[in-house]
């Protein structure tokens, strides 16, 4: 099959180098070669060449391609819930060219083994897949895992994720050892103290269902006290799923301040609210953070909007039907998104005219590139051809059966949803294609 | 008419209506139940399943009595032993008890929305006798029952529940039912043990038992559980007894003709004083016997039965 050498006549939305317009995309060697504006390729010129070296993307946007730093992959350990390779299928279904794994497998992501191991992997899978590995062993928050061994071996993060660092003395340490490596500390942030053994948001919903809550002060509680520590020892501090406005605004304050600090938000926590949960008790609602109220998921996407909220990431979390087909609090916490977020976004951020299309690419690939210092998130000569293509009137219907991903937990299947990636390139290879 | 709901599984959304059918209904199964016979034959052929994954003793005895008393065949089901002990699912469990060709089930489980999760895949009525903190729409309606008797009305009255509405699926099935047929409803308990928010249910909210109790027709004190005080929700029982234990002393802040009344079971002296629970405006066992009678209406209307 002839290589790719040219995507025609889209609009190039590169907001790493503020480019929102008209542009022929050139590939060699599986790096981006030339970004045309002015000199467009006609139909005539695309006769010339053979079948395969060209994608026509008249009314397509050519985006850098989409980058997910939180998703949950399972393997090893629960490779029937997802494996490297369904979660990496699903990413490139999704539009994403790169993913980050999260350490809670079984064993934890927390030594050069596993590390290697993923890596040894990831190297058969359709996208690009980076570890991240736990902050401490076992993700126990005890001691500190082998930080420097797992960088060496290609872990390109730290966190705990799903399991919160609970004592403040044990984050101060993970951010003054990381400075080392200069590597960003990846926060679930929640008190556990305060959230118990509560299992959706607190507020006027669960109180009137008269089920336990999570008060959002328990993730404001443990913002605030990560951005102390990291002012204080000079960490980096990354905040996975920021889901409450008062997070949000600890966040901007801190920023005008200096802190090094980034944030995300996902896809779920900017569309849907507590409330759904009292119309059927549907457990693909059920997740951690809980979602939240409309003022939160206003909240949100303000600071999606001035740069808060930096980036946002899935936190594709697979279970099994059998696991979620059960009453509300008896299952566990979590919602797949690489196949949906994508659209969940465009319908509820782009077509709803909260944001732009440049701004939601900065938030789905730029930023994520930078935060991880990855060699990714631009269409700019020189970097690798890692491009999404996205149609954004596709109008599509969720349909959790044609997932790749090997779990259905989706709260939003039977939405039809707007925007989708026709094209998913990697290395200026086609890994996915939906026309 | 009949009612307009397939399965009673909580006050929030049932109509003026449909309570007052269910009230009105409940009157005629209470003259059935003073009668030397108690039994009549409306649900002769029909089978209900009692679904209790959570022990309770009255609330069951009171359905399975309602049941009996309209000639449905009864079975009862616990969760504890059963082959639930052995890690079978609500769905699998209800699915194989379906299959056993029943008509209705009553079901008690801790864990809220359980009887709306069965309504996904069940094909048989249900009846929520409680699920979690959530909703408990029999207790309810015998309340509302009960106090309909005294009163002859609902609308204008003033009731007041008092105690850990947090927990409390019975002081939510109130509120709602309360609401829905014109009663002013007020919550007092110490402030750990009142839901954030509850004031949007459209309740008044109070900490201070006296300043609640005045003016009022109905006073509805909760069962305490003793566990709130090791979960550190409460200092101590005994500190709780003098914020909030109904005590003869304190009925004297109650409008003239008041009614005292309990869901049970009462930890005497902690919640209530033996003089009140046993005093004259008390109508806890009255409360009771309603109970049976309200189970026998609400049985009979969801299986298609009309008011008589």
């Amino acid at each position: 099959m002839a290589r790719l050498k040219v995507i025609a006549g889209g609009q190039l939305v590169d907001p790493s180098a503020d480019i929102d317009k008209k542009a022929d995309l050139y590939i060699e060697k599986g790096n981006v070669s030339r970004v045309e504006t002015k000199q467009l390729l006609t139909t005539e010129d695309l006769k010339q060449m053979e079948p395969g070296e060209f994608i026509d993307a008249t009314g397509m946007i050519i985006s850098p391609g989409l980058i997910d730093m939180h998703v949950h992959l399972r393997e090893p350990g629960k490779e029937k819930l997802e494996t490297i390779q369904t979660g990496s299928e699903a990413a490139a279904a999704g539009g994403f060219t790169t993913i980050c794994c999260m350490p809670n497998t079984t064993p934890t992501i927390d030594n050069q083994e596993t590390v290697k191991f993923i890596l040894s992997r990831a190297r058969q899978a359709p996208v690009r897949v980076y570890p991240i590995s736990a902050i401490t062993k076992g993700q126990k928050g005890k001691e500190l895992a082998e930080i420097g061994e797992v960088v060496a071996a290609g872990a390109i993060a730290l966190t705990d994720d799903g399991y919160p660092v609970q004592s403040a003395e044990m984050m101060r340490k993970a951010f003054d050892y990381a400075r080392m490596f200069k590597i960003p500390v990846i926060e679930h942030p929640e008190d556990l103290s305060l959230s118990g053994d509560g299992v959706m948001n607190e507020g006027y919903t669960s109180m009137r269902l008269g089920m336990k809550g999570v008060p959002f002060v328990s993730e404001e509680v443990c913002v605030s006290r990560d951005l102390l520590l990291a002012r204080y020892t000079g960490g980096r501090i990354h905040f996975a799923h920021i889901s409450t406005a008062g997070a949000v605004e600890l966040i901007r304050q801190a920023k005008k301040a200096d802190v090094n600090v980034t944030a995300e938000v996902t896809p779920h926590h900017l569309s849907l609210t507590d409330d759904l949960i009292a119309e059927d008790f549907d457990p693909n609602l059920k997740m951690s953070p809980p979602l939240r109220t409309e003022t939160d998921v206003r909240a949100l996407i303000k600071g999606l909007l001035d740069g808060t909220l930096d980036c946002i990431a899935s936190d594709h979390a697979p279970h099994s039907h059998e696991s979620k087909d059960v009453e509300f609090d008896l299952a566990p916490n979590g919602v797949i998104g690489l196949e949906t977020s994508l659209g969940v976004c465009s319908t509820y951020l782009i077509k709803e005219k909260h944001l732009k299309w440049t701004q939601l690419i900065r938030a789905m690939s730029t930023r994520p590139a930078q935060i991880l210092s990855l060699n990714a998130g631009s269409l700019q000569e020189g970097f690798p051809a890692d491009i999404t293509i996205i149609d954004p009137g596709k109008e599509w219907i969720v349909n959790p059966e044609r997932f790749l991903s090997r779990s259905r937990n989706t709260p939003y299947a039977g939405q039809t949803l707007t925007g989708k990636a026709v094209y998913t390139i990697v290395d200026g290879k086609v890994v996915y294609k939906d026309v | 008419m009949g009612l307009k709901i397939n399965h009673l599984l909580g006050l929030e959304n049932v109509s003026r209506e449909d309570i007052e059918l269910i009230l009105n209904t409940t009157r005629s199964f209470r003259e059935v139940i003073e009668r030397p016979v108690k039994k009549v034959p409306p649900l002769r052929g029909v089978t209900v399943v009692n679904l209790f994954y959570e022990p309770s003793t009255r609330t069951r005895l009171s359905f399975e009595l309602a049941e009996k008393r309209l000639s449905a065949d009864t079975i009862n089901f616990a969760a504890k032993g059963s082959s639930v002990a052995k890690g079978e699912s609500l769905k699998d469990t209800v699915r194989n008890i379906e299959a056993l060709k029943i008509d209705m089930i009553v079901m008690r489980h801790s864990s809220v929305g359980a009887p709306h999760f069965l309504t996904k895949f069940a094909s048989s009525t249900i009846i929520n006798a409680g699920d979690g903190a959530h909703e408990h729409p029999t207790q309810a309606l015998l309340d509302m029952y009960s106090i309909h008797a005294r009163y002859g009305k609902l609308d204008g009255l003033r009731i007041v529940i008092v105690g850990d509405i947090l927990h409390s699926r019975v002081a939510r099935s109130n509120i709602w039912g309360l609401k829905t047929m014109g009663a002013s409803v007020a919550v007092c308990g110490p402030t750990t043990l009142l839901p954030q928010e509850v004031e949007k249910m459209g309740v008044d909210v109070y900490s201070d038992l006296d300043e609640a109790l005045h003016g009022a027709d109905v006073v509805n004190v909760l069962r305490l559980q003793r566990e709130r005080q090791q979960a550190g929700l409460l200092p101590s029982l005994r500190e709780y007894t003098t914020l909030f234990g109904l005590t003869r002393e304190r009925l004297k802040l109650l409008n003239k003709n008041y009614t005292v009344m309990h869901p049970g079971p009462m930890n005497r002296g902690v919640e209530i004083s033996s003089e009140v629970a046993d005093g004259d405006s008390s109508i806890i066992l009255e409360q009771v016997t309603n109970g049976v009678a309200v189970r026998m209406a609400v049985l009979y209307l969801l299986q298609g039965g009309e008011e008589n």
